[in-house]
């Protein structure tokens, strides 16, 4: 299958030359399988009885990754020897009977968009295709320091720019659960590395619903931190007031473990949480007030998706809690809003991409002819940006520019307002608003990506969370289809939201669903 | 009306005839979409720039010496250099 930018170029979308096995030499065994299935605490107590060492368990995972990445495509580069190292560093401390980290030698990935000193990082653009970070992100010093292990970078839309990841330029990473169909975006490598068992847990980004919309797809749980939760430094910026990190993991436990590891006040990150407060909830399911906003239940959702979400929403009725329909007015003009905002904050942040200091550059590419300086900027931004960000970054430009200004970036701050307003006021009513992630079950590859308008109503039920800078989890509430193990068995998300800074609360009520779920 | 010559200049984005043209199509039909936020009154209502109500975080402006080996790694993403000094064209002609 081949993708072509808009300039022309067209490449091979699966089979990625930036990722290197050089696993067989590491991993002596045969066959490291079933470690690849364990959540972090069943890793975490099989590493402290040394049922097996760390070093054991990221082969297991570099062979699961050298297993199914090549049809799948969630890595754009895999980082085998600093893993390896990684792992030899935990295993010494097992054996030195030293203190071990919350995340010791637990393997993860990383979005490509989160920088990693030393290791590629190109934000699934070739603008930055040659790009080594210098530094790392305060969350990856944090991982770090907690012991975990970096496996590689995932596969991303171009700049975080997508609901699919069909807009990455290295090609588009497959739905495990279904490889005809897109795993979602703009994260889709990080979702569907930890859904196909390629990593415990990975890291992705939230700008519009860049975690949860590729968790729901890919059946994973995904969470979007309250904004400001999280530490943005080394985190590329996409939308500054709207950008957060955030963890995949297969089960609901896990994620809180990750977050609970990234989360923190960061003197790097001027938008970081002084206060965050660990508000612990009490919570008895019969206390729990369940907001369901009539708006998100409109026209536009598939019969299918709705039905699932309301059957998971009576589960939680049944068990005592308290579900009311609440109503958020403004929700119609958050998509509209997000549009304005978003492309707006993007045109400023990629400004830096000039061929100046760093990533590609019209001066050392010998099909460009940059005679001046005008030139160096205008034939690097524009040989080297894809499609997605060209558009976003003309509107964006557009929408700030003198004389627009008023009539759409302080509009839409208003409108903002307002939606930041609805909340709130719904707060006072309920603890969290349940609602689906996604209008639609996962879809098929081509489907959206010619019609950007129809690409940007994927996000319908997630962006108003990132303008209100609320926190919301996704999380599996079955499948659609055929039986599991068919071809067209396709996952289905509930989204979670609580008010600024109730995360435990979040985990706490999705958890209860995971336990009622299984039962 | 949507001067994408202008906005391709504004945002240094060298495009091809064919691409402006594309773009033209694209954005006036988004730029219709959001025409919807006409539709709220947003009188005496205060923009949100953001929403954490935080102001004024500062540090100390103080230069930090770092060492050799990670000023190298940053000069080393570098697409030209001379002497030491990232090369760029003339800024004036």
């Amino acid at each position: 299958m081949l993708c072509t930018i808009n300039h022309g170029t067209q490449f091979l979308s699966f089979g990625s030359p930036l990722i290197s096995y050089k696993i067989f030499r590491m991993c002596e065994k045969d066959s490291y399988m079933d470690l690849e299935n364990l959540t972090i605490a069943q890793a975490s107590e099989g590493l402290k009885n040394k049922n097996f060492s760390a070093t054991e368990l990221v082969c297991a995972f570099l062979e699961q990754i050298k297993k199914r990445d090549k049809e799948i495509h969630a890595f754009l580069s895999v980082s085998a020897d600093l893993a390896m190292s990684q792992a030899k560093m935990t295993d010494e401390k097992i054996a030195a009977g030293q203190e071990l980290g919350e995340l010791e030698g637990i393997p993860g990935a990383i979005k490509d968009v989160i920088l990693i000193k030393g290791v590629r990082c190109t934000a699934g653009s070739k603008i930055l295709e040659n790009f080594i970070a210098p530094y790392d992100a305060s969350v990856i010093k944090k991982l770090k320091n907690a012991g975990a292990v970096f496996l590689g970078k995932t596969n991303m839309d171009e700049f975080a720019m997508g609901s699919s990841t069909e807009n990455s330029a290295y090609g588009p990473t497959r739905n495990p659960r279904d490889l005809e169909r897109v795993p979602g975006g703009s994260s889709g490598g990080s979702a569907a590395a930890v859904a196909a068992d390629e990593c415990i847990f990975s890291l992705g980004s939230d700008t519009g619903g860049s975690i949860r919309q590729p968790a729901s797809f890919c059946g994973v749980v995904g969470l979007k931190p309250t904004y400001g939760a999280v530490s943005r430094y080394g985190l590329m910026a996409m939308a500054s007031s709207l950008d957060q990190i955030g963890p995949f993991a297969k089960t609901v436990e896990d994620c809180k473990t990750v977050f609970d590891v990234i989360k923190g006040h960061d003197l790097k990150d001027s938008t970081s949480a002084i206060s965050a407060q660990d508000v612990e909830w009490k919570l008895d399911i019969k206390d729990l007030k369940i907001g369901l906003p009539k708006e998100y239940f409109a026209k536009g959702i598939d019969g299918e998706v709705e039905r699932l979400v309301r059957q998971a929403i009576k589960k939680l009725a049944d068990a005592g809690a308290q579900v009311q329909e609440i109503s958020l007015p403004h929700s119609e003009y958050a998509l509209a809003c997000y549009y304005i905002i978003m492309p707006s904050e993007v045109s400023a942040n990629l400004a830096r991409y000039d061929g100046i200091k760093y990533g590609a550059s019209a001066t050392t590419n010998d099909q460009l002819l940059a005679t001046n300086l005008l030139d160096v900027y205008l034939q690097t931004r524009g040989y080297f940006f894809g499609g997605e960000p060209r558009r976003r970054i003309m509107l964006g430009t557009y929408t700030l520019s003198a004389g627009y200004y008023e009539a759409y970036y302080l509009k839409a701050q208003k409108v903002r307002t307002k939606i930041l307003e609805d909340f709130k006021k719904a707060f006072e009513k309920v603890d969290v608003i349940l609602t689906p992630v996604s209008p639609t079950p996962p879809f098929k590859f081509g489907e959206k990506v010619d019609d950007p308008i129809k690409m940007y109503l994927s996000d319908i039920y997630t962006v108003p969370v990132n303008l209100a800078g609320i926190p919301a989890l996704s999380m599996p509430c079955g499948n659609i289809g055929p039986p599991a193990g068919e071809a067209g068995n396709l996952p289905v998300g509930l989204q979670i939201m609580g008010k600024h800074f109730s995360e435990d609360l979040i985990f706490k009520v999705a958890k209860i669903y995971e336990e009622l779920m299984d039962g | 009306m949507f001067d994408v010559d202008h906005i391709a200049k504004l945002a240094r984005l060298g495009l091809s005839d064919k691409e402006k043209e594309k773009f033209a199509k694209e954005l006036a039909a988004i730029l219709e979409f959001v025409e919807k936020l006409k539709e709220v009154d947003t009188k005496n209502v205060e923009p949100t720039a953001q929403v954490t109500g935080l102001e004024n975080i500062s540090r100390l402006d103080e230069a930090r010496k770092d060492n050799e080996q990670s000023l190298k790694q940053i000069l080393e993403n570098a697409p030209e250099m001379k002497d030491g000094h990232i090369k760029v064209k003339a800024v004036f002609e």
